[in-house]
Parts: C-alpha cells; structure tokens; sequence
C-alpha cells in the first residue's frame, strides 16, 4: 500500500492542501506501524479486514473514472424528497452536480477544491477527529484520499431542505475508493445530511471512506447514511464527530444491502449538556457481513446519549456490533443508554454482539442491552390464526422489529422512503439499489417473470 | 447529606484489613525461582508418579512460550517469576486423630479465622479441608464421607492414592497449555482439594476448604477437582482469608469440575485475600482459572463468587455446556476499595441441545478502585434452543472510581436466545433521603441498599457462607454495610 503511495505519490499530492500533504507523511509511519487490522485487533475482532484489502484493485487517484450524465443513469431512491443533491463518483466530486441556489454561505462542493481555497478550515478541521495514527484504515485514508464532500453550514443557518450526498460507484474495473467527508456545522446552525451510498456497475469495490463532523455550540445535525449496494462492495466508512455544548447530534444509518460493511462511529460529546442520538438498522442476507463499532465519548458532565442498533440475519451472512459508552472522569450527571437486538433467521446466519461501558463517573445513568433471538412464535400463531399466511406474517413481524429505528427518522420523505425499501427488502425485492437503471431493469424483469 | 456521605465513604476509604496477622511456622521451602529442576524436585518430594511429573513438565514447557496476557482492563505491575517460592510446606506435619496433636499456633490462626475445626463442625454439618499454604494439615469427616463412597482429600494424597482417576481427570477441562497462569500452575502446583462423589450419591454436607497464604513470597498454586459422577450432588465451598503483607504476592489456582448426567455440583467463593493498603501498596494478585464441564445430560454446574479482597483479580469461572439440557450458573458480586482492581467474569460455551445459562453480576466499586465485568456466552453452532441470560450492575461509591462492562455474544443459531443487561448508577440521593426521612440513618441506609443490592446472589451462597459473606462485605465496606 505504501509503495502503492510512493508509485502514485505526484498525482495525490499535485493540487492538495500543504496540510492535507502534510498530513500523509504522519500517515506513512503510522500505516506502516498499523497496516491493515486483522481479527487480532481487539476493535476489528469479528471483521478482519486483511482478508478483505487482498484482492486486487484498481486504484486512479486523480480520476473518477466516469464520464456522462448522472442524471441521465441515477434516479434518486428518495424522490420524494426534495433536496439539494451533490454527487460523488467513485471518492470524487462530481463537477456536474446541479442543484437550486444554496442559502447564502453555506459552502456544499469538493474537499479538493476547498482545501486549497481555504488552507485556513484545513488547519481547523483536516484529521482533528479521525486518529491516522491509531487505525491503520484512517491512516490509510489519509494516506490516499484525494477528495470527498465538503458540506459548510455558517454560524445561525438553518438550512431548511436537506443536503444529500449521493455517493456512486461505477465504472468496468474493479477499484479502490478512498474519500474523505467534512460536515461542519456553526454556531446555532442546523442541518440534515443525508449520504446515499450505490453501485451503477458490476464491478467490485473497496471503498475506504472518512467523514469528520463538527457540530459547533447549539448546533443542530440531523445524519443520515443509506447503503444499498451490490455484493461485490466492501466497505470500511469512519464516522467521526465531534459535539460542543448544548449540541444535538442525531446520526442514522440503514444497511440494506452491502457486500462488507464495516461502520466506525465515533462520537465525542466535548461540551457540557449536548445531546446525541445514534441509531442503525442493518438487514443482510446471502454472504453480507456488516459490522457497525460505535464509540460514545462522554468527555464532559451533563450530556446524554441514545443508542440503538437493530439487525436481521438471513441465508449465511454475518452481524457484528460493538458499542462502548465511555464516560470519563468528572463527567458528571451523564446519561447513556444503548440496546442492540437481533433476529436470527437461519443456522448459518451469525451474530456477534459487544455491548461495553467504561464508566470513571458515579453520578451517572448507564445501562446497555442485547439481545439474540428469534422471532416470537406466539405472535407467529397470532397472525397466522387470523388468516395470515407464514411468509406474510414473518415479514410482518421483521418489519415491526424494523420499525424502532425507522421511527427515528426526522425526514417524512425519507421516512416513507426507507419503511418501503426495508419491506421490499424484507420481501426479497431489493436486489440491489432499487431506483439506478441498472437494477431498475434487473427488478423490472423480477416483476415481470413472477406476473 | 452529600458531606454525610462522602464522610462515610471517605471512612470506608481509609479502612484497613483487619485478618491481617502472620503465623510462625517452621517452614521446608525450596529455593526461590523456577527451572525444570525445580518442578522435579516438588514432583519428588510429593513422591508423584511419573505421569504427574510429564504433566507438569509439559506444561512447564508449554508455559515458557506464552505470555502473560495483558487483554484485561487491569494494570499489573511486571512480575518475577525467579523471585517467587514455589514450593513450601510446614515441617513437622502433624499426626492428625485428634485435634490436640495439631500446632497450637496453627490453631490458634484458626480460631482467628473463626473456622471451627473442631468437633462443633460436626453439629454444623461442615467438612473442612484446611490448607495451610501447600500442603494440607486436617482434613475432618473423612470416614463419614469414606462411609458413601465419596473422596474428598488433598490433590497430593488423591495423586497417590487413586492415580487413575486424577490421570482421567486433572487437566481434561483445563489443559496444561490452557492460558499463562494455568500452565504455571499446572507446572508447579502444591496441593488443593479433590473432590470425587461416586453415582447416585448426594453429599450429605457442604464440603469446605480454607485456604490461606502464609509464609513470605510464597506463591500459591492450589488445583482443586471436582467429579460428580451420574446423578450425585455436591456443594463446595471454598474461601480464604490471607495475612497482612508488604510485598504482593501471587496466587494462581486452578479449578477444574467435571459433571456426568444427571449431576450437580454448585461451587461457592468467598475471596478475602489481603487487598493491599489503603495507598494502594501490596496485596494479592488473584489470577485464577475456574472452569467446568457439564459433559453428562441434564447436568448443572453453578457458581457463586464474592470477591472483596486481592490487589488485583482475574478471574472467569466458567462452564462448557458440552451435555443436552445442561445448565450453567454464575452468581457474583465484586467488591473494590482502594486500588483494587477486579476483571472478572464468566464464560458459557453453549454446545449441546437446550441448554441453558444464566449469569448474575453485580458489582461495587469504591475509593479509587477499577472493576470490570467481562463475560462470554458463546452459541455454537449445533447447540439448538440454547438459552441465556445475563445482568450485569455495577454501583459506584465515590467518584474517583471506575465500572466497566465488557460483555461478548456470539451468537451461531438461530434458535438461541440470548439477553444481556447492564445497568451501572450510584446510591441515590433520593432513595437515601427516602430512608432519612423514615427515621433510618445515612449509614443504615447505604447498608440497606447495598444489602438489597447483592441479595440475589448472597442468596445463592449456603447459609454458613451467606452468613461470612455479608461480614467481609462489611469489612471491606464498613461504614456503608451494616
């Protein structure tokens, strides 16, 4: 990977940041110290990575690799919702993205084109919250990234319609992502982001994605991250925020369809009285393994954080969870709660959950649940007793399990969105992303053969 | 109230161990360190069979590949394997028919210890296989517990006397190269209990064992084993109570039970090994490894723990549900003061059919002390219908110290259910205002709810240890705990 670097070093390097150049050099020590984690690290235990960085891919640093019209192949999964929508292709700003005039200030484009413009927000923001010296996966993302969104909201914007990154991977060859995300949110400010992630092509893709988020005093994040991909994508994504007091955090994120996921969530609670949400709801089936590690940092007094993951195993694929509530010392009149809960649905389907607190504070409120089960047979004979056929009140029964999360949704078009792509799921519909042409046609002719 | 309270806790703090006292014995000890000439001599001197001795050796040689593990949330100082005793054992060892030929001093450390090794023990129905560093000293109730088949005698005499079984058995949960301390332990080992109940028999008492350390940096490597053939039940308590001392001193013990169908064994700890001063200086490193195996169907296995004492505990009693329709117990409450520190947990490794675990954890931190859970349930694949679950609380008094829960599910089977739960708060100032209000002291208070706290597992404990207990508790707590 490292030789990888030095190879393709002038076409990283030509047109970045000093800082964000600055940036690789701490990067290369710390990935040839780290490498990729294997099973053997303790937070990578029930996903190890080197098996999944071993093949081959194609890697063009500088270059999306598309060309064409998005709107002409991409139809967005959430059209009911109306919002301003940047697109990146494979790690790249697409230049082509359209969308009605932004409010004034607030900045949506190219991490690569903002961080020359601005060296300044570098030196605030670049790698403050993802740790290239303590995962190897980070280290390399800061090694190799080249560009991402860069999404801006100024001091007391509310931004009214929600910004939504469409994140695509297309292209003949196999390939490797790497981008790297910056939310920023001001003073007072408030936002909801949604990132949609897909495939157009069939090609196989290791995508290694950071995105740091800063929401500032009092500000406002509403997060959002859909996967729906194809089964050849591997996926690590970092999700790094950090909270300043009285901030309101609430960060969601729905895997309904992957080859491997790993999601890192960090979320730092730095001022007193914040507030932060973090939810998921992943559903696999086939080989899928999707593993979502969540990290609470309750670093000041005063704050409050909600937890909750929610999966359904099918066919042989594999759930991972790790959630760790930290609540450090003097952080005082903390309140964190976390529940995990599972539905099996097959001998070769497997669930691998880790709920820990490290709690160095007394006066606090902490709990965490988990739970591996199935689904209630009673409730089954319920449904069934009424005239509902096994396979409709099965998925009934998913579905109201699903539900909990989906509740959370603060978006009505996002939320009637996601309700009927987790029933489609749900009903095997959802081979993979619903709405691309690609699988639109693959879909159409599912339909038709079963009419 | 707030100053009430943290005066109390403040008293608690500075609360020092009160067993602490040391014994003179004359003692026959090796030299110090540790070398394959050594583990040869302590094999000769026990006169073991050569199958001990390759035993030992193996593991001895298994030993020196490993690591001492450094995974647990604990802090422990490095520690010299080539500084410590391995072997040590009074030199006149006392004709034991009567109580009047054992060591005056020897008893009198008893009577501080309120062990009632004497005939009284018989009205209270207890055994006691009392352990003076290595080598057991008394052992009572023999011939009535001989009368039902049933072996209960120190591990060297088992060795001499029914090789087979101990060959059968010692090492089969737990094997030589299982984890560092294990192997250390399985190399040198001095003595324990073992504990063999014949089909069918149901142990008429509670079999008891003390164990103490006693002589300077002398390492404690007891092995205990428990077989309970096909439809027998045995209930054994074990706890310990250790002397003031400057230097830490280590103790790594192994626990092995083994259950055929039907049987039951339920073990109970009372751990109260010097915890070190209140600066946090000296104490016992308690590194154990506990394990059973439920290998018959409709077997049970059941732990119950109370860990107040020891610097430094490590420790996962846990149970292999390698039957159909075993059972697995684990009922502990760990209590920290100080800088203690405590990882301790439990294991279930679901592998038969419809079987179940249950696992019931509360712990208590005080001063500047770190405790953590860390616990496994583990659903394999075949092992259909498996059960568990879990709870795990932790209740914080003071602010300086630390609750951590580090729970592991893995789940392969669909039919399994698994639920865990963890809570970790401290006292409420409205539930002791609740109790002030009706006429019940901060103090009183503070015991009420620590007491309601711990009762479910107390409750687990036979009812001479419950007793015992809820008096280290206070000791280790006292001014909170009434």
């Amino acid at each position: 990977m490292i030789a990888l670097f030095d190879e393709n070093r002038h076409l990283i390097e030509q047109g970045a940041s000093p800082v964000v150049n600055a940036a690789r050099e701490v990067a290369t020590e710390a990935f040839a110290r780290l490498g990729i984690p294997s099973s053997k690290v303790e937070a990578y235990k029930y996903t190890n990575l080197q098996a999944w960085f071993k093949a081959t891919y194609r890697f063009t640093p500088t270059e999306s690799g598309f060309s064409g019209n998005i709107d002409e192949v991409f139809t967005c999964d959430v059209d009911a919702l109306e919002s301003y929508t940047v697109f990146a292709v494979n790690g790249r700003y697409y230049e082509g993205s359209s969308y009605t005039r932004l409010p004034e200030g607030v900045v949506i484009g190219s991490f690569a084109e903002l961080s020359v413009k601005h060296p300044e927000l570098m030196h605030k923001f670049y790698g403050k919250l993802a740790p290239a010296d303590a995962d190897g996966v980070v280290a390399l993302n800061t090694l190799l990234a080249c560009d991402g969104i860069f999404v801006y909201v100024p001091k007391n914007m509310v931004v009214e319609k929600p910004i939504q990154v469409v994140n695509i991977l297309t292209g003949d060859t196999d390939r490797m992502v790497n981008q790297r995300n910056f939310i920023v949110i001001e003073e007072n400010a408030q936002a909801r982001v949604l990132f949609c992630d897909h495939t157009l092509s069939n090609s196989r893709f290791l995508v290694n994605s950071v995105t740091e988020g800063f929401v500032d005093a009092s500000g406002n994040l509403d997060f959002y991250n859909i996967q729906n991909q194809h089964n050849g994508v591997v996926q690590v994504g970092g999700y790094y925020f950090n909270q300043e007091t009285k901030s309101v955090l609430s960060a969601n994120y729905f895997t309904l369809n992957t080859g491997v996921t790993r999601n890192n969530i960090f979320a730092r609670l730095g001022g007193v009285h914040a507030e932060n949400h973090i939810s998921g709801l992943y559903l696999t089936d086939k080989n899928m393994h999707v593993d979502n590690f969540s990290f609470i940092d309750h670093a000041m007094p005063d704050c409050e954080s909600n937890e909750l993951f929610k999966g359904v195993m099918d066919d042989g694929s594999t759930g991972a969870f790790t959630g760790r509530i930290m609540v450090r010392p003097d952080a005082q009149r903390t309140n964190a709660y976390q529940s995990n809960n599972n539905l099996l649905l097959t001998d070769n389907a497997r669930m691998n959950t880790r709920p820990q607190l490290e709690i160095y504070a007394d006066d606090v409120k902490c709990s965490h649940g988990a739970t591996v089960g199935q689904l209630d047979e009673k409730a089954l004979f319920y449904l069934r007793a009424r005239g509902i056929g096994k396979e409709e009140a099965t998925i009934l029964l998913m579905y109201a399990f699903a539900y909990e999360v989906i509740e959370k949704i603060q978006l009505p078009g996002l939320k009637e969105q996601i309700r009927l792509l987790v029933e489609k799921r749900f009903r095997g519909e959802l081979d993979k992303c619903d709405s691309c042409i690609v699988c639109g046609q693959l879909n159409d002719k599912i339909l038709n053969a079963s009419v | 109230m707030a100053t009430e309270q943290d005066k109390l806790l403040e008293e608690v703090t500075n609360r020092e161990y009160q067993y602490g006292f040391h014994t003179d014995i004359e003692m026959d000890m090796l030299p110090k360190g540790l070398n394959e000439g050594v583990i040869r001599e302590i094999s000769q001197r026990k006169n073991e069979p050569d199958f001990m001795l390759e035993f030992r050796l193996s593991a001895y040689r298994n030993w020196l590949k490993m690591e001492s593990p450094d995974w647990a949330h604990l802090k422990i100082p490095e520690i010299d394997f080539q500084e410590i005793i391995y072997y040590a054992a009074p030199k006149k060892k006392p004709q034991l028919n009567s109580l009047d030929e054992v060591d005056p001093e020897l008893r009198a450390t008893f009577e501080k210890l309120g062990i009632p090794l004497d005939e009284q023990k018989v009205l209270a129905g207890v055994a006691v296989d009392a352990i003076i560093d290595s080598v057991s000293v008394k052992t009572t109730f023999r011939e009535t517990l001989a009368e039902k088949g049933i072996i209960f005698c120190s591990m060297s005499e088992a060795v001499l006397e029914y090789p087979d079984l101990v060959k059968k058995y010692l090492g089969s949960v737990v094997p030589p190269g299982d984890n560092f301390f294990a192997a250390l332990n399985s190399a040198v080992f001095s003595d324990g209990s073992f504990v063999f109940i014949p089909k069918g028999v149901r142990c008429p008492m509670e079999l008891s064992s003390y164990f103490r350390i006693n002589a300077m940096n002398t390492g404690q490597f007891e092995r205990t084993l428990i077989v309970a053939e096909d439809d027998s039940y045995v209930s054994y308590l074990e706890g310990c109570t250790a002397p003031m001392r400057d230097e830490n001193q280590l103790h790594a013990a192994v626990v092995e039970i083994v259950t055929l169908d039907r049987a039951e064994v339920k073990y109970s700890t009372v751990q109260n090994w010097y915890p070190g001063d209140k600066n946090g200086k000296g104490g016992i490193f308690n590194f154990v490894t506990k394990r059973g195996i439920c290998k018959g169907d409709y077997s049970k296995i059941s732990w119950t723990q109370v860990e107040t004492g020891s610097a430094i505990t490590w420790k996962y009693p846990s149970c292999i549900l390698m039957g159909d329709h075993t059972v697995g117990e684990f009922y502990s409450v760990a209590l920290t003061n100080n800088y203690q520190q405590a990882d301790t947990g439990t294991k279930m490794i679901h592998l038969g059919k419809n079987t179940r675990s249950l696992i019931v954890s509360k712990g208590i931190s005080a001063g500047k002390s770190q405790n953590s859970y860390r616990g496994l349930v583990k659903v394999s694949k075949k092992a259909d219908n498996a059960r568990n679950f879990s709870q795990c609380d932790s209740l914080l008094l003071g602010d300086k110290c630390g609750a951590h829960t580090f729970p592991y599910l893995e789940i392969n089977n669909s039919t399994a259910k698994v639920e865990h739960e963890a809570t970790t708060s401290k006292i409420g100032e409205d539930q002791i205002f609740y109790c002030n209000q009706r006429g019940i002291d901060t103090e009183s208070a503070v015991a009420l709810i620590v007491n309601g706290y711990v009762k479910e597992v107390i409750n687990q404990l036979p009812m001479e240890f419950a007793v015992e207990a809820q008096k280290l508790l206070q000791i280790s707590l006292e001014g909170s705990v009434g």
